[in-house]
């Protein structure tokens, strides 16, 4: 038997991610301190720190009013993408209809209709922003999962069509379950996306109780390491929706990971 | 009556090659009676039709001409009555179903009761001798488990023909030669028709009652080489392969793959005969 690679142990593959992150802020620290850098170009970590402490309550009311955002436009536009994708892949009209407008949904910039929907909806909705995210969050589902219903194999279309099993049955039994990990392969890239929208559209003006919202106003008013705070917060944010959608995807698709035993 | 009547069958594929448009004869006027409890191999090179063949009794694809018959009924109807159980070279398992789930699949989608369908997995299931792996998943087994898997659903509903597509393909010779002998005793305690495509010559002499070989271009039938059996304790025991008897069986089956590609075809092949 040969040994694992010693990066494969399970304590190491923790660890070595860790330090690294660690000697990186310690770097930082120290450059800071010694280049004499002005907050205003870079604050030390520590001044982050000290910030985040002090406004903890403000910073996790914030990223709870962006997260909530992001994850009502997230649910949104992932059901109508699945919705579309599914009845896109079983009517070919429709499919050439959407496929051009998908196309120009993916290349506008989406963040930019912000100011639009503010005008529409008015300052004091949270619907703009959430109508951003689905939007944002609508194209790669939509994509891998019509990616994902294609996929079925012909080995296993003979299968149904031998079992003379109605349409409605292969879809059922074997398109639909076939397109899971795919469904959620957009979803894991949807849910960063989720968050970087929600937090993007909020310096459109608005309400002023998100991350993004905050991000502005604090850097607005040289607060630079405040401005860092709500940063961290966005970052850890963005871990949260995307490692969630990782277990997920785990659990969904439990069937394809399994390893040889 | 018999299992499987195809008569005077022709098959054209058009394809597209760049612009121009052209076709491929896989079959041309090819007639086959298997009879029931028969078991017979279709063998031949690649682009035989083989395969075509097989599809066409199965009703996967139509014939351009001609007729194909299953138990008296046209392929079509057959297929929706289920009078056949069938494999692949890929298993083609579904993934994310445990083996017993997929052995139920075609219970399922005819609407059998769980509990039925239960009781019918299981028993197939032990019959392939995978007990202990019902409640795995494929990705969990060897190819040749998992073909066993294939085999146990393609039997699920007590088919009276049963069709296989080079099933063991893609499995190492020992592995193949272990379940070919399974099909045997599977087939003994059902009694079903088989037919069987492979490109293995022991492997149709040691299996089939009669082995029918083809040639490409067009798909025909040249040969039918009736296997001749050495008396031993049971058809699916592995001394089968060591008797004179097997080996002039293979000889015959190996002449009529060959001897056709030879300066001098065979004045009168059986298949050109019944055209």
């Amino acid at each position: 038997m040969t040994a694992a690679h010693w990066t494969d142990r399970g304590w190491v593959r923790i660890a070595a991610p860790a330090a690294l992150g660690v000697a990186a802020l310690a770097l930082w620290e120290v450059g800071v301190r010694a280049l004499e850098i002005q907050p205003y170009l870079l604050p030390a970590p520590s001044a982050i720190l000290a910030q985040l402490q002090a406004a903890i309550a403000g910073v996790a009311q914030a990223a709870l009013a962006t997260g909530r955002n992001a994850l009502v436009g997230l649910l949104l536009g992932a059901v109508v993408a699945v919705v579309v994708a599914a009845l896109a892949a079983r009517v070919r009209w429709l499919d050439q209809v959407v496929a051009p407008l998908v196309a120009a949904i993916a290349v506008v910039p989406i963040v930019a209709l912000a100011p639009v929907l503010q005008t529409m909806y008015g300052a004091t909705s949270e619907m703009p922003r959430i109508i951003v995210v689905a939007i944002a969050s609508f194209v790669p589902v939509f994509i891998t999962t019509l990616r994902g219903l294609r996929q079925v194999r012909p080995v296993h279309r003979d299968l149904m069509r031998a079992y003379g099993a109605s349409g409605w049955q292969a879809t059922r039994m074997v398109t639909m379950p076939g397109a899971v990990p795919f469904v959620f392969a957009g979803l894991t890239i949807a849910s960063s996306v989720a968050v970087i929208s929600a937090i993007v559209a909020e310096y459109f003006g608005g309400l002023q109780n998100g991350l993004g919202s905050r991000i502005a106003s604090a850097a607005a008013q040289s607060g630079y390491a405040r401005a860092w705070a709500y940063v961290v917060a966005a970052i850890a944010l963005g871990l949260i929706f995307y490692t969630v959608t990782l277990l997920l995807e785990r659990l969904a698709s439990r069937w394809a990971r399994i390893p040889v035993g | 009556m018999s299992a499987v009547e195809v008569a005077d069958v022709t098959k054209v594929f058009e394809t597209k090659a760049g612009r121009a448009a052209s076709t491929v004869r896989a079959l041309d006027a090819v007639s086959l009676t298997v009879a029931e409890g028969e078991f017979v191999a279709l063998i031949g090179p690649s682009g035989c039709g083989k395969s075509t063949l097989m599809r066409l009794i199965a009703d996967l694809d139509e014939p351009s001409a001609g007729e194909v018959r299953v138990f008296g009924m046209p392929a079509r109807q057959a297929r929706l009555e289920r009078a056949y159980g069938i494999a692949f070279q890929q298993s083609g398992l579904l993934p994310w179903r445990t083996v017993r789930a997929n052995v139920e699949l075609p219970l399922q989608l005819h609407g059998a009761s769980a509990a039925d369908r239960r009781a019918r997995a299981d028993e197939l299931i032990e019959l392939v001798g995978l007990a202990e792996f019902a409640d795995r998943h494929p990705d969990q087994l060897s190819g040749g488990m998992q073909q066993r898997v294939a085999i146990a659903r393609a039997l699920a509903e007590h088919p009276r023909l049963l069709l296989m597509d080079e099933p063991f393909g893609a499995l190492d010779e020992m592995t193949r030669e272990r379940l070919q002998g399974e099909l045997l005793r599977i087939r003994a305690e059902t009694g079903a028709a088989v037919v069987f495509v492979t490109h293995s010559i022991p492997e149709a002499v040691f299996l089939a009652d009669r082995v029918v070989v083809m040639s490409p271009r067009p798909g025909r039938i040249t040969d039918v080489v009736e296997v001749e059996r050495a008396p031993v304790a049971s058809a699916a025991d592995d001394a089968v392969r060591e008797t004179d008897a097997f080996f002039r069986s293979v000889s015959a089956v190996r002449e009529a793959l060959h001897g056709r590609q030879g300066a001098t075809p065979r004045a009168a092949p059986r298949g050109a005969e019944a055209r």
